[in-house]
């Protein structure tokens, strides 16, 4: 626990100095061409106040006694990673091969094999979703999702649906 | 996977119905068609006179069947429109997308270096040019130019002149205001031509150059004095505002309400478009909502559009120099 | 009277079965596009907007209106169950309402929001009524350093929801003001924090992106990983008795609705303000006076019906800036009043005066609307809560799809999902380490107001920082926000001595 929070600190730390950086591209004082504080201004300052801050908690875990518990559920690290990796692939390959195949892969992964669920309630979601999402979003809110590759087979349901 | 689609289609037909209007219409030209529904990106955010205008576009297109697949706009406002160009630049070639633009077309990539050239985009039709006009509140006793002059020296730093963000055109505006009379206000920047015109009435700023159609509601409760106009002539709206080069000044500024569209869009899809705007073009409601709003319809296609976006470029790389804003 | 003869009018053509039906199919559709995360009322109201030139204008206002209500009413629904808000302004109603559900609770807590909400459109729309026109001035008064005053008001009201640990709350507050600025400096016109020079950053981290991702993926691996020991929703049941009993819940409430639904009405009638800071100072102020204040945060129902009033009544509100004045508050009346200048109405002081058939209209569709989103909300209300009653990994693996289809869906980006995932696993490992997660969220929804009337007045005041107080309407709001920021501060040094407890978020 005190470990984890020391590395969080730290990232929040480093976090605030990326930023501060970033925050120097503008003035940061006043700006005597607009007038009032430049662009830079309230994110630098913010960011300083957020560097304190988070030094403060790095600082403090040093101070105080060591906190019972681990941070994570080792047993359950594994499930949480894996659901991760599976967002994350999903996302690379919507724009690949659209979102009519990525998203029902995720669907089949989770339910199948990270779920354990039965044929029958898989297959169903897996094809039941991708419908429900055509005609939610781009048939009735008009909101195109990504295809990828697989954007030629949509024409004829352009042509029938708009 | 089919099987299930089909019988699901006619379900959903009869759900989707109520929110969907026919529109399964003859095309208007021969040859190509869209295939797929039509991305009209606007360079502003939503609300804004920008979106506005697009999406009465949308809905006008929607309306006369002027194409056979919908208009879908998708906002793309950030970095004062740097977003959209480079999302146009990235879909060079695609013949499913046009752009709505306004002035930021040609300030955007003068003042930050986001690696677009305008000149490498296709000019597709320029549907209005939008006018700009000198405002006070009526509360200020002001009424003409002279009068106004008078009180801004008076006032010097303490004259607050209100308008969109630093860069934008109206402080482009308020810049040639500025060198022309010799003044020096303070400029205030507000988020869109509402806000500045209600800061207006209100009392917060002194000033403003805000379009005709933002200030219109305030104006006919008569809460607001238009002073001069930015324009060549008069504008039909306010025959009895005199314009600038009038009163023997120099300032001509107008807001032009244009489409463009990526790269090397293919040829038949340009005339397409092209096509579709022009017949926009001639409907009434459009020439009615032209006159209510006071803009000026003033349809421009093809090379010659691409002629006056460079022009205009031109001269607003020597307006932003002398403003010692260009980077 | 005139006024009564105006609205009796404008009852006669929305009472019609067409507009009934109408009513009817709005409300419902609105409902669903609100309660998905990602979606609401803005995206109701722009697919409707083109239709409305091909319907009479009277039902085009009609389907309006139940739209924009069913998304308001749809809002509380996601918050809810998912404990994802699906709008800024349903923010404060997962306080309490998440916690509500997880206890089993689901049926009490969305039949309060629906309840709620009914109360706070229902007073909003009579204030309305009533004074439409003479507020209109008051929201002229505002300038740049009243609306700062007030969102520093906001801001203070929930300086208390951070739970204990002072220093971590004050790193979130920092965390969500910063990622606020990211994008486009309005006052100087450049852009900033662009990181890794993605072409995404230009328009800014939108609110639903951290929302979604932190509470939406965020709170999928957080329950993942804790299913092991306890699941983490406990089954719902929604019976007529449970209805019943909710009622008489709600009726005790009446105090803590009637301040939230005056309080929501005034705050959304300030142009600029909106329904977000109003639905938050409600929490806050019932937080604050009611008994069972200490109970806020661990499933209250009063904390539900605090903030469903006033975000309800401020949408009604901040129609009054849009007719009057002409300013949208939202990105939603942004889009109606578009819709206003296409049917040829302009907005502003003199249109209640020459447009009076659409004024009443609408003001008549909004309670027409109102009643009907209620009870079609309620009709639901088994409907959704038997979607809790789903398997754990069937309903975990559908949110996630909804989060990357809702994050996908506002902006048409995949940047935007990139950083839902980005921002899901780092509020995931934050809410770990009991950083509180409301202050980053409500911090990026309040933060670009904040920065620009801040600098907008120190420009128009060439720096004097005194022009904050010295001008009545602000000073007073920042005398009240000083009292808010004081008192939690004196509680918090005296307890200081005692041991701390664990964080509420």
């Amino acid at each position: 626990m005190l470990v984890a929070d020391r590395v969080i600190a730290g990232a929040l730390m480093a976090l605030s100095l990326y930023f501060m950086w970033h925050a120097t591209v503008l003035p940061i004082g006043w700006n005597g061409t607009t007038g009032g504080p430049g662009g830079g201004g309230f994110p630098f300052w913010l960011s300083a106040i957020m560097l304190l801050a988070s030094s403060g908690i790095f600082l403090r875990s040093f101070k105080t006694n060591a906190r019972a518990g681990t941070f994570f559920d080792m047993s359950m690290l594994r499930p949480v990673l894996e659901v991760i990796a599976a967002l994350v692939v999903t996302i690379a390959l919507m724009p690949i091969l659209g979102s009519y195949i990525a998203i029902p892969l995720f669907l089949f992964w989770y339910l199948k094999i990270f779920g354990r669920h039965g044929w029958v309630l898989t297959l169903s979601l897996v094809i039941a979703t991708p419908i429900f999402l055509f005609f939610f979003f781009e048939v009735t809110i008009k909101i195109l999702l990504p295809k990828g590759i697989t954007e030629p087979l949509f024409f004829p349901l352009y042509a029938m649906f708009f | 996977m089919k099987n299930t689609l089909t019988r699901r289609v006619t379900l959903a037909l009869a759900a989707s119905a109520a929110l969907l209007a026919g529109t399964t219409g003859a095309a208007l030209a021969e040859g190509w068609k869209p295939m797929k529904p039509v991305e009209m990106v606007i360079m502003a955010g939503q609300g804004g006179g920008a979106d506005r205008l697009a999406r009465l576009f949308q809905s006008m297109i929607q309306k006369e069947n002027l194409s056979n697949m919908p208009m879908l706009p998708v906002n793309k406002g950030g970095g004062s429109g740097a977003e959209a160009l480079r999302y146009l630049k990235d879909k060079s070639g695609d013949p499913h997308v046009i752009m709505a633009t306004l002035n930021s077309y040609y300030t955007t990539p003068l003042r930050t270096d986001i690696g677009v050239d305008i000149e490498e985009f296709t000019p597709i039709a320029r549907m209005a040019i939008d006018t700009f006009v000198l405002w006070v509140s009526a509360d200020s006793g002001i009424t003409n130019l002279e009068e106004y002059v008078a009180a801004v020296k008076e006032a010097g730093k303490d004259w607050k002149m209100g308008g969109t963000g630093t860069g934008a055109e109206d402080s482009l505006v308020t810049a040639m205001l500025e060198k022309e009379f010799g003044l020096s206000m303070t400029y205030v920047p507000f988020e869109g031509g509402g806000d500045v015109a209600k800061n207006l009435v209100g009392g917060h700023v002194n000033s403003t150059v805000n379009n005709p159609s933002e200030q219109m509601g305030f104006y006919n409760a008569g809460k607001s004095v238009p002073i001069a106009a930015f324009t060549p002539e008069r504008i039909e709206a306010f025959p009895d505002v005199p314009t600038m080069t009038e009163l023997g000044h120099d300032l001509v500024y107008a807001m032009q309400r244009s489409f463009v569209a990526p790269p090397d869009m293919p040829e038949e899809a340009v005339a397409y478009y092209t096509e579709m705007f022009s017949k926009l073009n001639e409907l009434p409601e459009w020439q009615k909502y032209t006159a209510d709003e006071a803009l000026d319809r003033d349809f421009l296609t093809g090379d010659e559009l691409q002629q006056y976006f460079l022009t205009e470029r031109e001269k607003h790389a020597e307006l932003l120099s002398a403003m010692g804003e260009s980077s | 009277m005139e006024l009564l003869s105006h609205l009796a009018d404008g009852f006669a053509t929305s009472l019609s079965p067409l507009n009934l039906m109408i009513v009817l199919i709005g409300v419902t559709a609105g409902l669903f596009i609100g309660a998905m995360p990602g979606l609401g009322s803005v995206n109701g109201v722009a697919i409707v907007l083109p239709l409305t030139f091909i319907v009479p204008p009277n039902s085009a206002i009609i389907l309006l209106a139940a739209i924009y209500y069913g998304a308001m009413y749809g809002g509380a629904v996601s918050s809810i169950l998912l404990g994802i808000p699906g709008a800024s302004t349903a923010v404060a109603t997962t306080f309490d309402g998440r916690p509500m559900a997880q206890q089993g609770k689901a049926g009490l807590a969305l039949i309060a929001a629906a309840v709620a909400s009914f109360v706070g459109g229902t007073i909003s729309v009579i204030l309305f009524t009533l004074f439409a026109v003479p507020l209109a001035d008051i929201a002229l008064a505002f300038g740049p350093a009243e609306e700062f005053a007030l969102v520093l008001m906001a801001f203070t009201t929930f300086v208390g929801l951070g739970g204990d640990d002072v220093l971590k709350t004050i790193v979130m507050i920092c965390l969500g003001l910063v990622l606020s600025t990211v994008g486009l400096d309005l006052i100087s016109g450049q852009p900033r924090l662009i990181f890794f020079d993605q072409p995404g950053f230009y328009s800014g981290i939108s609110f639903l992106v951290l929302a979604i991702g932190v509470y939406g993926i965020g709170e999928v691996l957080y329950t993942i990983e804790t299913s092991k020991t306890a699941p983490t929703v406990t089954a719902a049941k929604i019976t007529m008795r449970e209805l019943g009993h909710g009622l008489r819940e709600m009726n005790r409430l009446w105090k803590t609705m009637s301040l939230g639904s005056f309080l929501g009405f005034f705050v959304g009638m300030l142009p600029a303000a909106g329904a977000t800071p109003a639905a938050l100072m409600s929490y806050g102020v019932a937080k604050s006076i009611s008994k069972k204040g200490k109970n806020f945060g661990k499933g209250e129902i009063e904390g539900v019906a605090a903030p469903e009033t006033a975000n309800n009544a401020a949408s009604t509100g901040s129609l009054l800036p849009m007719l009057t004045l002409g300013i949208p508050g939202s990105p939603t009346t942004a889009l109606l009043l578009g819709g206003m200048v296409m049917w040829g109405l302009v907005p502003g002081p003199m249109l209640f005066i020459e447009q009076p058939d659409f004024v009443w209209g609408l003001i008549s569709s909004l309670y027409t609307a109102n009643l009907a989103a209620v009870l079609v909300n309620i009709a639901l209300i088994p409907l959704f809560v038997w979607a809790l009653r789903m398997p754990f990994t069937v309903l975990c693996s559908l949110v996630m799809v909804l989060c990357i289809v809702g994050g996908y869906a506002p902006s048409q980006k995949m940047h935007d999902v990139w950083l839902i995932a980005g921002f899901g696993v780092a509020g995931y490992l934050l809410r770990k380490a009991d950083y509180p997660l409301a202050p980053l969220v409500l911090a990026l929804v309040l933060g670009p107001l904040m920065e620009k009337s801040f600098r907008q007045t120190l420009i128009a005041e060439q720096g004097n920082v005194l022009a904050f107080v010295e001008r009545p309407i602000s000073g007073t709001f920042m005398a009240i926000a000083a009292l808010f920021f004081v008192l939690p501060l004196i509680k918090y040094i005296r307890r200081s001595g005692k041991k701390t407890v664990a964080p509420a978020e």
